[in-house]
């Protein structure tokens, strides 16, 4: 019998990676496969209201970035002092503050936008997506998965609605981003569809969306 | 967890005063901003009713070389005292609270475009619109030429009118058909300019006092016209005793 005593490595667990791999799926998952717009069905309300032209939909999309963001990173901190009865409430308390915030940002320093946007950038509150992942996400995980986590959903809801507004500018007003594109390209008298500036023209797209997406993951609803 | 209910007290408590400090905070840091932001609004809309601003324009440069605004009532009478009796400022005058009062009351706004060589030469009359359109408020501002008879030329604007369809109202296309239309017709009677119903795009297929309309947006040409006659109407007095001089 060895009197040799192994020695015994001190099993000191590595620290997760900033960006591994779990943590990548936070932020890459709700971009496709878990988007929270075409697979979830969240946010339509203002897919279809802010994205007639791409300049309000990109600041709607900024928007709701940083209100999910910041919303998921200040829960996540605070989680575990939030009364489990009134926590809804506390969430809605910290989404409708940073969404004023947004309002009020927007209304001193780009009013015309403000003006476009309107009720919209408040609606943001009642925005799903948002309260879906604080209560789904932020209410049980730490501060940094938290943040990816909001990110994610974000981009996954921008990109969708910038999308929408892409094709219903494009096709609607015949400019992208104002760009008079058909102009530029030598088709002056391309027709304007009409029913793309119409809120019908963005359940069309986003139907078409929808379909390529899940043609091409093979999602099906059970 | 079960908290108790003090504690859920005090969080509520807690987090009330958090939320409203950093609200009031905002608010007060953003305030001069944003008055300055709804000023550059106002007086960008004012002149575009005269000309086509350019991106990069320093609108608030070209209004005060080019503005002389003053206040009068419906009888056309010069006011210079607010009803606080405080100096009036036409820029300051609310179009939607004097809208919901009684015509008689109401302050009306003159904002006066000079010519750009001779300062004290007037080149249009700009007057604020206020009205309803199918959904919501439509509101805007009609120029007339120094004859106080011709429109120069207009810009309105909207809350909530549909879009493709009466939100048009917004754009050059449409406020366009309004220039050189006259207001009085022969005997001196104010007539208005009436938006028809149906959209012919043959200008000229229309009178003096008419205009073509928006297809599919009968609602809100007729809110825009009973806008623009009202307003009109109500500035009568100052337009004819300013018409002889």
């Amino acid at each position: 019998m060895s009197t040799e005593t192994l020695e015994q490595p001190v099993v000191k667990a590595p620290s997760e990676s900033i960006f591994s791999k779990r943590r990548r799926r936070f932020v890459m998952d709700p971009l496709d496969d878990d988007n929270p717009v075409t697979i979830q069905v969240l946010g339509i309300c203002s897919a279809l209201a802010v994205t007639v032209k791409m300049e309000p939909t990109l600041i709607m999309s900024i928007a709701v970035v940083f209100v999910i963001v910041f919303a998921n990173l200040i829960i996540s901190l605070i989680r575990n002092l939030v009364p489990g009865r009134i926590r809804i409430i506390v969430q809605l308390g910290v989404i409708a503050t940073l969404v004023t915030v947004v309002s009020e940002v927007l209304k001193a320093y780009n009013y015309p936008m403000f003006k476009v946007l309107g009720a919209f950038v408040g609606l943001i509150i009642t925005n799903c997506i948002v309260m879906g992942r604080l209560e789904a996400f932020a209410m049980g995980n730490k501060a940094w998965d938290s943040i990816l986590d909001g990110m994610g959903s974000g981009f996954g809801y921008a990109w969708v609605i910038l999308a929408v507004a892409f094709f219903r500018e494009l096709f609607g007003s015949g400019t992208v981003f104002d760009f008079p594109v058909f102009e530029a390209i030598g088709l002056p008298n391309f027709p304007m569809n009409g029913l793309m500036v119409d809120s019908i023209g963005a359940f069309m797209i986003l139907g078409i969306i929808i379909w390529v997406q899940r043609a091409r993951n093979g999602y099906v609803e059970n | 967890m079960q908290r108790s209910n003090t504690y859920v007290l005090v969080f509520t408590a807690i987090m009330t005063v958090v939320i409203g400090g950093i609200l009031s905070f905002t608010s007060q840091v953003l305030a001069p901003a944003q008055k300055k932001s709804v000023e550059l609004d106002t007086k960008q809309s004012i002149l575009g009713a005269v000309m086509t601003l350019e991106k990069g324009d320093d609108a608030l440069a070209i209004y005060s070389t080019r503005i002389k605004s003053m206040v009068v009532d419906i009888d056309g009478n010069l006011i210079d005292k607010n009803r606080k009796g405080n100096p009036i400022v036409a820029e300051e005058v609310n179009i939607l609270k004097n809208y919901k009062m009684d015509a008689g009351k109401r302050e009306y706004p003159v904002y006066q475009y000079m010519n750009e060589n001779d300062p004290t030469q007037i080149e249009a009359y700009i007057l604020p619109l206020y009205g309803a359109g199918l959904w919501n408020a439509i509101y805007g501002y009609v120029a007339l030429e120094k004859d106080l008879n011709t429109i120069k030329g207009v810009s309105f604007g909207h809350v909530q009118e549909t879009p493709g369809l009466g939100a048009r109202i917004d754009s050059k296309e449409i406020q366009v058909r309004y220039q050189g239309k006259t207001i009085f017709d022969e005997s001196g009677n104010l007539v208005s300019v009436v938006m028809l119903k149906g959209e012919k795009k043959n200008p000229s297929l229309f009178g003096t006092h008419e205009v073509d309309g928006m297809s599919g947006s009968t609602l809100t040409a007729k809110g825009l016209n009973a806008m623009v006659k009202d307003y009109l109407t109500c500035y009568e007095s100052f337009i004819k005793k300013n018409q002889h001089q």
